[in-house]
C-alpha cells in the first residue's frame, strides 16, 4: 500500500506540473489581456500598465515566477478584485460548496433509493414511470427548469425567495440566519439535485441489474437469505463498487461551483466570481482557480483508487 | 424408505417475445429418505430449471411454474408464501452450484457466507456461527479453517470453493441436499474428492441428494435411482444398475453409448447425432425423433406416455408401447 501510495503521489505532482504549465499557456496565449479589455486607457498607459504588472514577458518566464510563488503558497493579487486569491477563494468556495454538498448528498441518497427499487422492480409500472421522469429530467437544459421553478414557486406563488443567499438588508445571526440561508438554497439545490439524480439513477439501476443476475445472489436466495439482506448486502455492495469512481469525480465539483445554477439563482459563489474573471482576464485568479481544480481531480481520483482498495478485496491484494 | 420429496407433472415455462419455452413439461419424480436420485441429460433438457424449481428460485422476470405438485415433507412447496419457502430453503432444502468461482459473493469473507444460514435458520449468534463455521471448514477437508474462514472467494481455487459451498450448504444439516452439477467446473482429481465428501456427508446424516449432471461417470459412482431427461420431459427412469445394464431408451443408449471407457482405445467416440431441438418449435411428437436411429413413423406425430419397463424401470418410448402394433 506504500509503494502503492509512493508512486501515486508522484506521478501527482508530474501531472499537476504539466496540467499547470498547460492551463497557463491556454490563459496567456487567448487573444487580449486584462489591460487591453480597458478602453478607456490611452496605448501609452497600456504599456506602462503591461510592464508594471508584467504582462510583457514571455509566457514561460511569467510561468516560472507565477510557480515559484505558488510555492509558497501564494497565488497572486486578483487584478480586478483587487484582494488575494486566497481570500477570494475562502470568500466564495465555500457558498459554493454548501450547495454542492448538499445537493450531492440528496443525489445521491435519491439516486440510491430509486435506482435500487427500479432495479428490483425491473419493466414494473413504477420501474417505466421513474425512467421517464429522469429522462424528462436529464433533458431539460438547467436555465430553463431553474427559470421555471422561480416563476412557479418564487414569483406566482411567493414560497420561495427567487435568488441570493440572504434577504437583501438582512442582518440575521444565529437560528435566523440558519433559516434564511436554509430558505434561499432550497430552489438551487432542488434544481441540482434534479439534474443530477438522472444520470446516477440509471447508473446504479444498470449496475444493480448486472448484478442481480449473477450466481452469488442465487447462492444467495438459496441459502434462505431474507430479500432485504440479499439485495442491500450481497448486491448493492457490488453494485456500488464502480460508483467508487465517481465519488473521485465529485471532489471537484463539490468546490467548483455551477457557473448556471449560481448566475440564475445569483448565489455568491465561485462560479460567478470564476465567470466575472474570465471576462476581464484576471489571470491570477483564473490560473489559481483552474489549478485548484486540477488538484481536486487529481486527489479525487488518488482518493477513489485508495477507497477501492478499502472496499473491494480483489484489488486490495493486487 | 419413505418419500421425501415427490415432483408431480412439474410445468415450469418461461415466457419469450418469442413465444412460450416450456423448459419443464410435466416431469414427475421422486426422492426417498437417504436416497441419491441422479437426473441426466444434455444441457438446456431442464433439469437445472427442475433443481431451481423445487427451490422456488426458478420464476424470474420471464419464468414461472404453471402445473404441477412439488410436496417436502408432506408440505406441497408451491402452496406456501414466499416466507414459508424461504425458511426452508438453505435449512431444510440446500443447494449446490456449477460454478464455484462466481457462486460466491466476491466481497464477503467466505466463513461470513457459511456464518449467514447459521445465524438465519438456527438463530446462533456471531460468535457462536463463526465457531461453527471454522468448524465446518474442517470437515469439509480444507486446513487452516481459521484462516481461510477471513479469506475472499477469488484468493482460493474452485476445488476449494466448492468445499465452501458444501460447507455453508449442509451447515444447517438440510434434509435434501439439490446439487447442480457440483464437479463440473473442477479437474477430475477434485471432482472424485468431492463426490466422496457428499457420499460421505449423505451417510453420515441420512441426507438425500438430488444430482443434477451430465456426466454418466457421476451418475455410476453416486446414484441410486436415475432419471434421464430430455427437452423438459422423462424419457426413462430406474435404477442405477438397471438402468446401466439395460438401457431402453434409444437416448439412454445413446448417452451410455457416448461416454468414453478407460483402456478401451476407440478411433472415434461416439456421439448422438444432430442437436438438442429448439424449444420454441417443439410439435406434438416425441421429442428425440430426429436424433433417433429407431424413428417410426407414429414418433413424429404422437408423443409417447411414460410407461413402466420392469421392476422400478419406466420409459417413454414407442419401441415399447403395445399400441404401435395399432396405430
Amino acid at each position: 500500500m506504500s509503494a502503492f501510495l509512493t508512486k501515486r503521489l508522484l506521478y501527482t505532482v508530474v501531472i499537476l506540473l504539466a496540467a499547470s504549465l498547460l492551463i497557463f499557456s491556454l490563459y496567456a496565449w487567448t487573444p487580449g489581456d486584462f489591460i487591453s479589455g480597458n478602453i478607456k486607457l490611452t496605448p501609452e498607459r497600456k504599456a506602462e500598465l503591461r510592464e508594471i504588472y508584467g504582462l510583457n514577458k514571455p509566457v514561460l518566464e511569467r510561468y516560472a515566477t507565477w510557480m515559484k510563488h505558488a510555492f509558497h503558497g501564494d497565488l497572486g493579487y486578483s487584478l480586478a478584485q483587487q484582494k488575494p486569491v486566497l481570500t477570494l477563494f475562502n470568500e466564495y468556495i465555500w457558498n459554493s460548496f454548501l450547495l454542492a454538498a448538499v445537493s450531492t448528498f440528496f443525489t445521491w441518497l435519491i439516486a440510491v433509493v430509486i435506482g435500487v427499487v427500479a432495479a428490483y422492480k425491473q419493466y414494473s409500472w413504477f420501474d417505466t414511470l421513474v425512467m421517464v421522469v429522469i429522462f424528462g429530467a436529464m433533458s431539460l437544459p438547467s436555465f430553463f427548469i431553474g427559470l421555471f421553478l422561480i416563476k412557479i414557486l418564487a414569483v406566482d406563488w411567493k414560497l420561495l425567495p427567487p435568488g441570493g443567499m440572504l434577504t437583501t438588508g438582512s442582518n440575521a445571526t444565529g437560528i435566523a440566519y440558519f433559516r434564511e440561508v436554509v430558505r434561499h438554497m432550497t430552489l438551487p439545490v432542488v434544481v441540482m439535485t434534479l439534474l443530477g439524480i438522472g444520470s446516477l439513477t440509471r447508473y446504479i439501476r444498470g449496475n444493480l441489474i448486472d448484478v442481480l443476475k449473477q450466481d452469488y445472489i442465487r447462492t444467495a436466495r438459496a441459502k434462505g437469505l431474507k430479500e432485504r439482506k440479499v439485495l442491500f448486502k450481497h448486491a448493492l455492495r457490488n453494485a456500488l463498487l464502480p460508483a467508487i469512481t465517481l465519488v473521485g469525480f465529485e471532489l471537484p465539483s463539490l468546490f467548483g461551483g455551477s457557473l448556471i445554477i449560481e448566475k440564475i439563482f445569483n448565489w455568491p459563489g465561485i462560479g460567478q466570481l470564476y465567470m466575472q474573471s474570465f471576462g476581464l482576464r484576471d489571470y491570477p485568479l483564473l490560473m489559481g482557480f483552474t489549478v485548484l481544480i486540477a488538484i481536486l481531480t487529481v486527489i479525487g481520483t488518488l482518493l477513489s483508487d485508495i477507497l477501492y482498495r478499502v472496499a473491494d478485496p480483489r484489488v486490495r491484494l493486487q | 424408505m419413505r418419500d421425501l420429496l415427490t415432483i408431480e407433472n412439474l410445468r415450469t415455462h418461461f415466457f419469450a417475445p418469442e413465444g412460450t419455452i416450456k423448459a419443464v413439461d410435466g416431469v414427475s419424480l421422486r426422492v426417498r429418505e437417504g436416497e441419491t436420485v441422479c437426473i441426466v441429460g444434455e444441457s438446456g433438457c431442464g433439469k437445472s430449471i427442475t433443481a431451481l424449481s423445487v427451490m422456488g428460485l426458478a420464476a424470474g422476470s420471464s419464468g414461472k411454474v404453471v402445473g404441477g405438485r412439488i410436496e417436502f415433507d408432506g408440505r406441497n412447496l408451491l402452496e406456501l408464501d414466499k416466507n414459508e419457502l424461504r425458511t426452508l430453503r438453505g435449512h431444510e432444502i440446500a443447494m449446490i452450484f456449477q460454478e464455484p468461482m462466481s457462486s460466491l459473493n466476491p466481497v464477503l469473507p467466505v466463513g461470513e457466507q457459511i456464518m449467514e444460514p447459521l445465524i438465519e435458520h438456527l438463530k446462533l449468534g456471531k460468535k457462536a456461527a463463526r465457531a461453527r463455521a471454522i468448524e465446518l471448514i474442517a470437515q469439509v477437508g480444507i486446513a487452516r479453517p481459521e484462516q481461510i474462514a477471513n479469506a475472499y472467494p477469488h484468493e482460493l481455487s474452485g476445488g476449494m470453493l466448492q468445499r465452501i459451498m458444501i460447507a455453508a450448504a449442509i451447515s444447517c444439516s438440510p434434509k435434501l441436499l439439490i446439487a447442480d452439477e457440483p464437479t463440473t467446473a473442477l479437474d477430475v482429481t477434485i471432482q472424485a474428492q468431492i463426490l466422496d465428501m457428499l457420499r460421505r456427508f449423505k451417510a453420515e446424516s441420512n441426507m438425500s441428494i438430488l444430482l443434477i449432471t451430465h456426466d454418466l461417470g457421476v451418475v455410476a459412482e453416486m446414484a441410486d435411482y436415475v432419471v434421464v431427461m430430455y427437452a423438459g420431459k422423462v424419457v426413462e427412469e430406474g435404477e442405477v444398475t438397471e438402468l446401466f445394464s439395460h438401457p431402453k431408451h434409444p437416448y439412454t443408449k445413446g448417452l451410455l453409448r457416448s461416454k468414453p471407457i478407460l483402456n478401451h482405445r476407440q478411433d472415434e467416440l461416439y456421439a448422438i447425432p444432430g442437436q438438442v431441438p429448439n424449444p420454441l418449435e417443439l410439435t406434438v411428437s416425441c421429442y428425440f425423433h430426429d436424433r433417433c436411429g429407431q424413428c417410426m413413423d407414429v414418433c413424429r406425430s404422437r408423443e409417447p406416455r411414460l410407461r413402466e419397463a420392469g421392476e422400478r424401470h419406466r420409459v417413454a418410448c414407442w419401441l415399447y408401447e403395445e399400441a404401435v402394433a395399432y396405430v
